[in-house]
């Protein structure tokens, strides 16, 4: 019996979660989602003997996935790019506390944010991450990573106030919301 | 114990920071955030999932069951 493999397995398990809702923040769409972390266990496992015990095993795995993502991207260039579907997929678990357009609101508003801009609010404000740990994912400096916060932050409030006082119908949400790729 | 510190050190540094940045738990788009989060977190991980860390995990020991048994003989 190995031990070590099991302690391994199970630290993964407890982060497979939050990995997977990361990992449809980015792709949009579960199907892609569950494809990525598929892909990312198994890189993860191939070497997890790089990884050090004990240490941060979430940070770890966030930064696999996402050198994953950027590099599928690359290499099938616009294809990951199709907008069909992206954001139509409705959450099997809805929030309760929230009625359902104003989350629909607050997703497309998500997914006008420049692609850096909305990895950073996910990593810091949903994932739970500190800004050294999300900067470290991101392969950016701590300060870069606090403005890309912080202009997310800014952009999503006006984004937010401007759907809220508009008159939108459900076509003009609709229009909004499948104009982007990424989010949930 | 000194780890145990770190990490509620930590945590009490990542609250506040949270709190400065308006992500804390009383703003709206923090938990907006986290609502759209935790509803796909609530999902639960896919079976296929579970079974591909099994077969791993499977394989694993069965190699190292192996190579230990040659190493005993």
């Amino acid at each position: 019996m190995s031990a070590e493999g099991t302690s391994f397995k199970r630290e993964m398990l407890a982060t497979l979660p939050s990995l997977r809702a990361f990992a449809v923040s980015l792709t949009g769409k579960h199907d892609k989602a569950d494809d990525l972390v598929q892909d990312t266990v198994m890189k993860a496992w191939a070497k997890q003997s790089s990884f050090e015990m004990g240490t941060n095993i979430k940070a770890w795995l966030f930064t696999i996935l996402r050198n994953e993502f950027y590099s599928q991207m690359r290499k099938r260039g616009r294809e990951v790019q199709d907008s069909d579907g992206a954001f139509t997929e409705r959450l099997s678990v809805h929030p309760s506390q929230y009625g359902s357009m104003d989350l629909e609101d607050f997703k497309a508003a998500l997914s006008e944010l420049p692609d850096d801009q909305r990895e950073a609010i996910i990593l810091i404000g949903a994932s739970g991450f500190s800004y050294e740990e999300a900067a470290s994912i991101c392969e950016c400096a701590v300060g870069t990573m606090k403005s890309r916060v912080s202009r997310a932050r800014t952009r999503l409030t006006e984004l937010l106030k401007v759907s809220g006082e508009s008159d939108y119908g459900p076509d003009a949400v609709s229009a909004q919301v499948t104009s982007g790729n990424h989010g949930f | 114990m000194k780890k145990e510190n770190l990490v509620t050190q930590q945590r009490v540094r990542m609250q506040a920071e949270r709190a400065e940045d308006g992500l804390g738990p009383t703003s709206d788009i923090g938990s907006r955030l986290r609502a759209l989060y935790g509803a796909v977190q609530d999902e639960g991980v896919p079976d296929q999932l579970l079974d591909l860390l099994e077969k791993l995990d499977n394989a694993e020991q069965a190699q190292s069951d192996k190579s230990s048994n040659r190493g005993g003989e």
